[in-house]
């Protein structure tokens, strides 16, 4: 009844090219942006920025690039987590080289780096296919455990083998370190979180995006239309590397505050595979589903007994965590495969036509 | 110039000085490389047979010898425990069949390769549930596995007898899945479902039984590495990143190929612990955790289809 398109004509192609075509979607995204700027400071408590929405926002990011690289260029990858690691621990050299730099631009420059190491990582994609790919990216992910947790130069000599984040401050608001509010560091992710997101829709609708659709598809069958298999499959490890360096930076210096090197375990790596395959490959909408199912179904899981009364002990919690966690994986993967995104967009068409279906 | 003499002729030297302690390093290397094999011929069995990564075979390995040590624990003997062990093992292949595998025939493979992960996080949660997260001791006694060590040349070669029984009793199953699978029945249909799916199904095989064979065999295969390395350290979760030394063997050797889970488990496990002794100190120790994966690495840049894979033919 309000989710219709019928009557919104399209008379210039600036008007045809629009991000989101449909007024109720633009204005939909209008809301949810401005929502989660202006309302959830103002509403949401300490636990749940911390607990919830920081990590959500966090894990969306890298479930992005994810996505980016697996979803809509084809190639799987498993080093995620490396990827992370490389981001978090170049910014973490950043600002302990520029200490008077604005934190936010060394959170984005880390992702550079980060992007270089892809890069490099990216290159046996054009000999390697599919699961050859995914086990040559491993090697990224042990590579760099090993890494950071070995070479005490990353994390400046310290006696702990940790990276302790100091306190930064942008327009004299602390927005790292033990003093940033949760506010602040929030707001931080936040707006990195809606621009890199922004660019990635971008891209994805885009001459690049289109190039690494073709790649998945065939990439035999892209060569011949003339796309170059190499540029393309490298630009993805690049730009899905960002985005993961990017994720890593702020998982250390707006949601950990210190770490080591395990936090970027092999574990990571999966959780976020996860994360797309849940929320849906090859779909922006997906990355932030699968986060957000991924975050919430521990939690879920952990505060249902005392919330209905039942006494449980912590450890039995955490196995049946690990159980409903795996066995939910396969009942998704059987019964809607292309995860959350497709629900969504059934749900979408169905509403289009509500309340008469025929 | 001196780093340089350490990299590329101090080694060799080291090497040629001592011969010993060469072969005691080439030894352990073996010893691994075995293991390597055996998981890596679990995953290959599987990957051929239904075209499933398995993700899963690291937990599959952890869970049998779990399931065995744990039945001790509870007071069952030993040699009750190893078939009641073998049946949990065809009811866990009997169930992934019937519960995953045939809900998701047709699927693409990175569906069927994160549904194996999905039981992997399963399996870690059931098992932990019922036998405790805490490490165990591998009953290898009570198993009749010998446990002493045999020295030679005065003390300096030391061989534990665990891992020579290791080997033999590796190279014999070997030999048995081999038999099996050129001269029996069952071994024959699983073959043709290897080849072809659609082929073999024609010709009256069965998908449904053959899958449950493979994962039963796979199963069996997790039990016997299971035990050994168990009696290697001790049985605990922290078992399963075996499944992570063993995936640069399958790329290696192929995903597709059994005389390439074998080579390649070879390869690696001596690579990996000669790089280790004699390279590792060079840049700070236990580089064994991705040394394995750039060996594969440079292997792969001139064979994408690993050592003795099938070659990748690829149409528009």
């Amino acid at each position: 009844m309000f989710y219709r398109e019928a009557g919104q004509f399209k008379s210039s192609y600036v008007a045809d090219q629009e991000l989101f075509p449909v007024k109720q979607d633009r204005l939909g995204i209008f809301l949810i942006i401005g929502f989660s700027f202006i309302v959830i400071p103002l509403i949401a408590n300490d636990y749940w920025l911390q607990a919830i929405l920081i990590p959500f926002l966090i894990f969306s990011l890298a479930a992005l690039g994810l996505n980016l690289l697996t979803g809509y260029a084809g190639q799987l990858s498993l080093g995620t987590g490396g990827f992370m690691a490389v981001g978090a621990y170049s910014c973490y050299k950043l600002v302990t080289v520029f200490p008077e730099t604005n934190v936010i631009l060394l959170i984005l420059l880390s992702g550079f780096i980060s992007a270089g190491v892809g890069l490099i990582f990216g290159i046996p994609s054009l000999r390697i296919k599919g699961f050859y790919l995914a086990v040559a990216t491993l090697a990224a992910q042990f590579f760099f455990e090993w890494l950071f947790g070995r070479v005490k130069w990353f994390y400046n000599y310290n006696d702990s083998g940790a990276i302790e984040v100091q306190v930064r401050k942008v327009f004299d608001i602390a927005v790292t370190g033990p003093v940033a509010t949760t506010q602040a560091r929030y707001m931080v992710v936040l707006c990195i979180v809606t621009v890199l997101a922004l660019i990635a829709v971008n891209i994805v609708r885009g001459r690049i995006g289109r190039a690494w659709m073709a790649i998945r598809d065939m990439d035999i069958a892209a060569e011949l239309i003339g796309i170059r298999p190499l540029t393309t499959k490298l630009i993805a490890f690049a730009i899905s590397s960002y985005y993961a360096g990017v994720a890593g930076a702020l998982y250390v210096f707006t949601y950990l505050g210190s770490a080591e090197v395990e936090v970027f375990d092999i574990n990571i790596s999966f959780e976020i595979l996860f994360m797309i395959i849940i929320g849906g490959l090859g779909s922006i909408s997906g990355a932030f589903f699968g986060a957000a199912f991924i975050v919430l179904i521990p939690i879920l899981i952990t505060n249902l007994p005392l919330i209905l009364g039942i006494p449980i002990n912590t450890a039995t919690v955490e196995h049946f965590n690990f159980m409903i966690l795996g066995a939910l994986i396969v009942l998704f993967l059987i019964f809607e495969p292309h995860g959350l995104a497709k629900i969504w967009s059934i749900l979408r068409e169905k509403l289009r036509v509500w309340p008469f279906p025929y | 110039m001196e780093f340089l003499t350490a990299i590329f002729i101090q080694p060799f030297f080291d090497m040629v000085d001592d011969p010993v302690l060469f072969l005691q390093v080439i030894w352990e290397g073996f010893v691994t490389g075995i293991l390597y094999s055996l998981i890596a011929f679990g995953f290959v069995l599987i990957f051929k047979a239904s075209g499933v990564f398995n993700f899963a075979q690291g937990i599959m390995v952890v869970f049998a010898a779990l399931t065995l040590v744990g039945l001790h624990e509870n007071g069952v003997p030993a040699f009750i425990a190893l078939p009641i062990t073998i049946v949990v093992m065809y009811a866990l292949a009997f169930s992934v069949e019937r519960l995953v595998l045939r809900s998701l025939v047709n699927q693409p493979d990175i569906i069927l390769f994160m549904a194996t992960i999905g039981l992997t996080f399963f399996l870690i949660g059931f098992g932990e549930f019922i036998f405790g997260g805490e490490p165990k001791m591998m009953i290898t006694e009570e198993l009749l596995l010998p446990y002493d060590s045999i020295t030679f040349f005065d003390d300096m070669l030391i061989l534990q007898e665990i891992d020579i029984a290791a080997s033999v009793i590796a190279v014999i199953a070997l030999i048995i899945l081999a038999l099996f699978l050129g001269k029996t029945k069952i071994g024959i249909a699983l073959r043709a479902v290897a080849d072809d799916h659609q082929a073999a199904l024609s010709v009256g095989v069965s998908l449904n039984t053959i899958w449950v064979v493979v994962w039963f065999i796979s199963g069996i295969i997790a039990l016997i590495t299971g035990i050994m390395w168990g009696a290697k350290s001790d049985v605990s979760f922290a078992l399963s990143i075996i499944a992570f030394k063993a995936l640069p063997v399958l790329i290696l050797g192929g995903f597709t190929s059994v005389p390439g889970a074998i080579v390649g488990g070879l390869i690696i496990g001596i690579g990996e612990k000669i790089g280790e002794f004699y390279w590792g100190h060079l840049v700070g120790g236990s580089i064994e955790g991705w040394l394995a994966y750039m060996i594969a690495l440079v292997f792969l840049f001139f064979r994408p289809q690993g050592l003795f894979g099938e070659k990748i033919i690829e149409r528009v």
